[in-house]
């Protein structure tokens, strides 16, 4: 299971990699479609199906076509570049974000680190229940209110998004 | 069982190449698909603590996460097909009007 | 008890009626208001002067409240009426009085009329403060007070620039001897820890070492400031140009008050002044040689005021020997007379100038005598007193100084030699002076011939009083040599100066001996001024000819002033422009100052360059914030 896990990471972390150094903004893209799938394999290792697969479905594969839709509409004028100009503000954010890092993995790592108190969830009443109608139970009744709150988001979004970009026809 | 910590240090590894994503690269499509690497992290590390603490709610709360990124991307790519129209460049260093 | 502090209230009063209604209600009101003021203060102060005379130990203190009191340092307002400062009191409200009313003439149809005799009270007044203030503290207000008059008096003819001139110069000089009162006020109450002349005077035995260097450099910083009001070397050239203000002021400050300021400084602290023996020498030789050096100067002036001016000098100069070599009584009583003779000179050259329409060289002047015969008269005493002719004022005085300087024993032989020879020059200048204006050839212009008149009676009656005094005032004090009468002077202030260390040597025989020698020579100077001057003036011209060298040094002040300009007012003022302004002034202070608007600019500029729209930059910042935050967190 654990090796299983190591491998799925270390082609998440490859693949992240990539959005950082390719230079073509569609491998970009296709690189992080593939983090996406990596991360859902670890979500499945975590008892979290449901979520792999809505990761999956909307990610990869509503929100990453999506952007590969704009890229292939705008980028059409600059093909090879190098990926990133260095210069010393660069260095100073690798190095930053180095620090960020370390800072927050020593934190991660610390052995006291103590946890809040624990939910009700076990994985066997999981087990029991179902995920899937554990999950529609809550979003219904504990969370409406946000759930209701972020359908509004997506129309305003949605229309947001078409008043923006619409051609102005004077 | 897969240990919290090995779950969260992944996390924030992804986290900070999603950052570096934003600071180092200059397409500002590329920038926006790190933004998405950042947020992956983030579910990441939400379901590792709802499963150590036996807690559903990191597993709704990735719900919400996942909208509000799709709303997000579609907003903000639409804005920069917008400035697209009169910049005609992709490049992060073109959109240099909030120095007025 | 009466009231001391009335006295100086009505010249105060004075003050401030004439000078804030006095433009309104015109000339009559301020030629009222202005004399009466201290005609009152004259009356308080007989009064007072026979009631201290009644109180047991001749002393009345009359505290009014309490100035300031911090910790154990306390100065009341309090005015004190005892020997000294009972005598003070009717000099100055006396002659002062006078003086007043002798002004309601001169000044007649001036324009600043009611401004004159409003300084005049506020001079009248701060002069009051400084004799009955029984601390150093009230003395030196006053002692300010009158500084301050004295510069807005000789500045009365303020649009004439050598007027300006003058009474800047007579306020530095002023100024100057100020600091040396303040110091010794300092350390004297450092080593005593009061300010009150009384405690002083009585711990000063206790507290200083005879002989000792603080107490030595504490009457050296007060004879100092002494030298600055009361003209004497190295501070007295501002004595000469103070004749610039009208004559009243030259009769009042210069010569009967302000200037005898420092004098009664002196001997207020006579028991202070005996523990230091090096400075009453200094003292003693300091007076002397003044009165050498403006007797040298005033042979050969030509403007009558100052010829005046030096002799001023002068007899200051006779009063600080006989300071310095322990006579008290014999230097107030020398002030005393010198107040009568020299206040009715000052006036009675201003009856001639009156005359002569402000025409003040003598050379211009001649055979007066005849036109002006009151003020001929009058100011004839007044020259016989100066010059100490027998039984007219000023020979007692003057001869009761000579003595003194001889017997003492701080003093010796060679302090009277000079103060003889000086006693001659005395007579033979002022004789010469006498004899250039009234007798001779009239060398007066012709058209100012006929309109030569006697002065009116505001004019000739302070006049007459005034010589009246000077004939009679000797009376006071008759040496005991010439025992006619009992020396009142020494009854007087019998108990109050300090005692001379060791005994005084000479007797009665040399005394009447070395009078008869000063009387020898002072008629001597007479007549050899009557040969020069009453006749045709070519004797004098053949004698300045063939002493060419020492005429024009004697002519043109032995240069001191134009020696101070060199040696002191010059380099000053190039250290001033050249290290002060150019290298201080504007290198460092300026420049720091716009050093630190050039260094913000600097900075803004810096932190300006932190937003340059650059998104990635934000991104950046945010970035390191979030570190700093996680550090600080964790």
């Amino acid at each position: 299971m654990l090796t299983l896990f190591y491998i799925f990471a270390a082609i998440s972390i490859i693949c992240a990699f990539g959005v950082l150094f390719m230079r073509n903004p569609i491998h970009c893209a296709l690189m992080l479609v593939g983090t996406f799938f990596c991360l859902g394999g670890i979500y499945v290792m975590l008892n979290a199906e449901f979520v792999a697969v809505i990761q999956v479905l909307v990610y990869a594969g509503a929100i990453m076509v999506l952007f590969l839709f704009v890229l292939m509409l705008l980028s059409n004028n600059e093909p090879s570049q190098v990926a990133v100009k260095w210069d010393a503000a660069k260095m100073l954010a690798v190095i930053i974000t180095g620090g960020i890092f370390i800072q927050v993995a020593s934190i991660f790592s610390d052995s006291a680190l103590t946890l809040g108190e624990k939910g009700n969830y076990p994985l066997e009443k999981i087990e029991e229940i179902g995920s899937i109608t554990l999950i529609g139970q809550l979003l219904f009744t504990e969370y409406v209110l946000p759930f209701e709150i972020i359908s509004i988001l997506l129309l305003v979004a949605v229309i947001g998004a078409v008043v923006i970009a619409k051609r102005r026809f004077n | 069982m897969i240990p919290l910590t090995h779950i969260l240090i992944l996390s924030a590894l992804l986290f900070s190449i999603g950052v570096l994503g934003v600071m180092l690269r200059r397409n500002v499509i590329v920038i926006f698909m790190s933004i998405e690497l950042m947020l992956n992290a983030v579910n990441l590390s939400f379901i590792g603590f709802a499963r150590s603490l036996d807690s559903m709610t990191g597993v709704v709360f990735i719900f919400f996460i996942i909208v509000v990124a799709a709303a997000e991307a579609v907003v903000g790519l639409s804005i920069i097909l917008a400035i697209y129209r009169t910049r005609k460049s992709l490049n992060i260093d073109d959109f240099n009007l909030l120095k007025w | 008890m009466s009231q001391i502090w009335l006295i100086p209230a009505f010249p105060l009063l004075g003050f401030l009626l004439n000078g804030f209604l006095g433009k309104f209600f015109g000339t009559r009101f301020v030629s009222f208001v202005g004399p009466m003021s201290i005609g009152l203060a004259f009356l308080q102060s007989v009064v007072l002067f026979f009631e201290m005379l009644r109180t047991e130990g001749h002393r009345i203190i009359e505290n009014l409240y309490t100035w300031m009191a911090a910790g154990s340092f306390q100065v009341n307002i309090s005015f004190q009426v005892d020997e000294l400062s009972g005598l003070y009191l009717l000099i100055i409200t006396g002659v002062g009085f006078l003086i007043h009313v002798y002004s309601i003439g001169y000044m007649k149809g001036e324009s600043g009329y009611y401004r004159f005799f409003a300084y005049l009270n506020l001079f009248v007044f701060f002069m009051l403060i400084l004799v009955l203030g029984d601390s150093f503290l009230l003395m030196f207000v006053g002692w300010e007070g009158v500084g301050l008059c004295s510069y807005l008096l000789i500045g009365y003819y303020f649009e004439k620039h050598s007027a300006a001139e003058a009474c800047k110069k007579a306020f530095l000089f002023n100024r100057v001897g100020d600091f040396g009162v303040l110091s010794a006020v300092l350390l004297i109450f450092l080593s005593i820890g009061s300010l009150e002349f009384n405690t002083v005077n009585a711990q000063a035995a206790a507290q200083f070492e005879y002989g000792g260097v603080l107490v030595t450099v504490i009457t050296l910083l007060l004879f100092l400031g002494a030298t600055g009001k009361s003209a004497q070397i190295p501070l007295y050239v501002w004595l000469p140009d103070a004749m610039e203000g009208p004559t009243p002021v030259s009769a009042l400050i210069h010569a009967a008050t302000m200037v005898t300021a420092g004098l009664y400084m002196v001997a207020r602290l006579s028991h202070l002044f005996m523990l230091a023996p090096v400075t009453m020498n200094v003292i003693a030789v300091v007076g002397t040689v003044t009165a050498l050096l403006a007797a040298t100067i005033a042979i050969t002036q030509t403007d009558i005021k100052r010829v005046l001016a030096y002799s001023t000098v002068s007899q200051l100069g006779y009063m600080f020997l006989a300071m310095g070599v322990g006579a008290f009584t014999a230097g107030i009583f020398h002030v005393m007379t010198h107040a009568f003779f020299k206040a009715l000179l000052f006036l009675g050259s201003g009856s001639v100038i009156h005359a002569m329409h402000h025409e003040q060289d003598m050379m211009r002047m001649g055979a007066l005598r005849k036109k002006l015969p009151i003020t001929y008269l009058t100011m004839m005493a007044g020259t016989l007193a100066i010059a100490g002719i027998p039984f007219f004022s000023g020979f007692f005085s003057k001869d009761e100084i000579l003595w003194k300087a001889f017997s003492s024993p701080l003093g010796g032989g060679v302090f009277w030699a000079l103060g003889f020879l000086t006693a001659g020059l005395t007579s033979f200048y002022m004789f010469r002076m006498m004899y250039l204006t009234f007798h001779g050839n009239s060398r007066v212009d012709s058209h100012l011939q006929s309109h030569l008149h006697e002065s009116p009676w505001s004019m000739t009656g302070p006049l007459m009083i005034l010589a009246v005094l000077s004939i009679f005032g000797g009376f006071f004090g008759v040496p005991h040599a010439l025992h006619f009468l009992p020396n009142g002077m020494e009854l007087y202030f019998h108990d109050f100066f300090a005692k001379l260390p060791g005994e005084a040597h000479g007797s009665v025989d040399t005394e009447i001996m070395l009078m008869i020698l000063s009387v020898v020579l002072a008629l001597f100077g007479w007549f050899w001024a009557r040969r020069m001057y009453s006749g045709s003036l070519e004797a004098a011209r053949r004698l300045g000819a063939s002493w060419r060298t020492l005429y024009d040094l004697s002519l043109n002040k032995w240069y001191v002033d134009e020696i101070y300009q060199a040696l002191i007012v010059t380099p000053g003022r190039l250290l001033s422009t050249h290290l002060l302004w150019q290298a201080f002034d504007k290198n460092v202070i300026d420049r720091s100052v716009n050093g630190s608007g050039v260094i913000s600019r600097g900075a803004g500029g810096l932190i300006r360059g932190l937003q340059d729209g650059v998104m990635q930059t934000y991104a950046l910042i945010f970035a390191i914030g979030t570190l700093t935050v996680i550090w600080y967190i964790f």
